[in-house]
């Protein structure tokens, strides 16, 4: 069995009345991606912050272990073990780049000559050797991320925590973000990816977690979590009555809308179930007028996730 | 590295932070620089030569009465510089980070707390300076009595600095770290640094007495001008201790306490 970078059983905290985490076991294998996925106010950053030392887990959950050491008796060889971005920029805005480089690399008690090169080449890395001379207040929301991650990077931690790293980032961005995980993970480094993006789990994550009211709602791989959402489909509208009709004996599986002239086929939108779809209209000779395909994304996730307790709430 | 080794080496590793901070945006600390600088003319050259009289002198007595205290004001002045820029430096992100790091937790405050009281001291060499330039002379002081004159000071600014990172802690922004912190500029105002205390109210007397500023601005004036000190020396290192020791506590477990 491969050693968990974390473990914690029925993690627990409320604030006041406000129970925010209710019991969340996790279980992260060293080398891997994890992602915890859950809308705003489910307890992703508060679990960040617990499993990070920044607040205490509340008094009844059971044991946390992070990058083998007990969270609560040596918070300190934690933190030796971890990096932590948080969600909101933890970077000095009032020093350059290159101070909060530097700074980080004092903090980890690297030599000067082993520091400045640390600095260095992560700058580098991270494409932030022309803005080093600047104060960190004035760049753009993405170099903050980077510098973010850089300083977190300095050290060499084994675990790394990221709640929500590219939230409020442009596509551009975001998608050089993938990227730079991607990379950190190569290197052996285990990874705690929040995220509210399905998309950004299913990128990224080799588990996913879904979060939601303080609960674990499904655990699973990316493809095994949307093995559970009946959210996709692939929808076709005609003008053409005729058309319309042809498609409905074809496709007998869809669900027909007559008033719009469009059908509903449920389907994953792989290119193999779409081009039997195309296929299958083809041999009828049927040409539909527009084809979109819509993919689970995270509101069919929890539809489906809280539906099992709430059968109400399934009729829509 | 022990324990010590660790505090101290990340403990300078935030002062250096500090003072980039404080080099690189000298605005607050020259803002804070101005109050002591106006009250000393104000008194010297617009009330010098009434208040001068009132103590059997001219203006040049009252120059050589007012400056010891106004060199504590200027501490307290300093301060409300550190409570607004510690209240400022809980809400970066910053912070956060430095609390996941296997840092020394209380290093953070003892950055701001030597770089506040650095701090205190060049603004109190710089109103000092113009206090020496406007005709203040230190009578029959010995280079013992400087020096002691000097560590009266630090002591002070390093009391006030706690009791002001306190302040900032629990502040949930810089106005209201401001205000929280006010008291330590108006307390100057209810002691013996512009009028001795004997000209005051009967009933007041005792509370402008037994402040914290009287003690340390009746022994600064015997160290410097060759006042009689009496019982002011040690109720001024008492103040200075206990409230840099009350200081420190609070301001620990404030900082240990959950962020929110």
């Amino acid at each position: 069995m491969t050693n968990l970078a974390i473990a914690a059983h029925g993690l627990r905290k409320s604030y006041g009345d406000k129970v925010v985490l209710d019991g969340v076991d996790l279980a992260v294998p060293e080398g891997t991606i994890f992602s915890l996925l859950g809308p705003n106010g489910a307890g992703k950053t508060t679990a960040v912050k617990i499993l990070s030392t920044l607040i205490s887990p509340g008094p009844a959950s059971g044991a946390i272990r992070v990058g083998g050491h007990d969270l609560t008796a040596d918070p300190q060889a934690v933190r030796a073990a971890i990096g932590v971005t948080g969600q909101f920029s933890a970077v000095d805005g009032l020093i350059t780049g290159e101070e909060n480089m530097l700074l980080m690399a004092d903090l980890h008690h690297l030599s000067k000559p082993e520091g400045r090169r640390a600095a260095a080449e992560l700058l580098e890395r991270f494409d932030l050797v022309e803005a080093a001379k600047k104060p960190a207040a004035t760049y753009s929301g993405g170099m903050k991320r980077r510098l973010d991650i850089a300083m977190t990077l300095v050290g060499n931690p084994r675990i790394i925590f990221l709640d929500e790293p590219t939230t409020g980032l442009d596509p551009r961005s975001r998608h050089n973000m993938w990227q730079i995980i991607r990379e950190l993970v190569s290197d052996g480094v285990t990874v705690f990816l929040t995220t509210q993006y399905l998309e950004e789990a299913d990128e990224l994550a080799d588990r996913i977690a879904v979060l939601n009211d303080g609960k674990i709602a499904a655990e699973g791989t990316a493809e095994e979590l949307k093995r559970l959402i009946p959210g996709g489909h692939v929808r076709l509208r005609f003008t053409d009555p005729a058309a319309y009709q042809g498609a409905v004996a074809t496709l007998p599986d869809s669900t027909r809308d007559d008033e719009s002239l469009s059908l509903q086929i449920p389907s994953g939108g792989s290119q193999r179930d779409l081009r039997s779809i195309l296929e299958r209209l083809d041999s009828a000779g049927v040409e539909a007028d527009e084809l979109t395909v819509h993919t689970p994304d995270l509101d069919d996730v929890f539809f489906a996730l809280t539906s099992t307790d709430q059968p109400k709430e399934t009729v829509r | 590295m022990s324990t010590l080794a660790l505090a101290a080496r990340d403990s300078s590793t935030m002062l250096r932070r500090n003072l980039l901070h404080a080099r690189r945006y000298p605005s607050l600390t020259l803002n804070l620089l101005l109050t002591p600088i106006m009250l000393l003319l104000l008194f010297v050259y617009i009330f010098g030569d009434t208040l001068g009289a009132g103590l059997g002198g001219g203006r040049s007595e009252y120059i050589a009465y007012l400056v010891p205290g106004l060199l504590l004001m200027t501490i307290g002045s300093t301060v409300i510089g550190t409570a607004v820029s510690v209240s400022n430096d809980m809400t970066e992100g910053i912070i956060a980070r430095f609390r996941t790091m296997a840092i020394h937790r209380g290093s953070v405050l003892v950055g701001h707390v030597i770089g506040s009281v650095l701090q205190s001291v060049m603004s109190v060499v710089l109103v000092g300076a113009v206090a020496v330039a406007i005709g203040f002379r230190s009578t029959d002081a010995t280079v013992l009595e400087w020096l002691a004159a000097f560590g009266l000071l630090v002591l002070f600014a390093l009391a006030l600095t706690w009791i002001a990172v306190g302040m900032g802690l629990v502040s949930p922004n810089a106005e209201a770290a401001s205000n929280n912190a006010m008291p330590l500029i108006l307390l100057p105002l209810l002691s013996s640094a512009f009028v001795p205390v004997d000209a005051m109210p009967g009933w007041f007397q005792p509370i402008a007495e037994y402040q914290p500023f009287t003690p340390a601005i009746e022994t600064l004036r015997g160290l410097l001008l060759g006042s009689e000190i009496g019982h002011n020396g040690w109720l001024a290192v008492v103040w200075c201790v206990g409230l840099a020791v009350l200081g420190y506590f609070w301001s620990t477990s404030t900082f240990n306490r959950d962020p929110k």
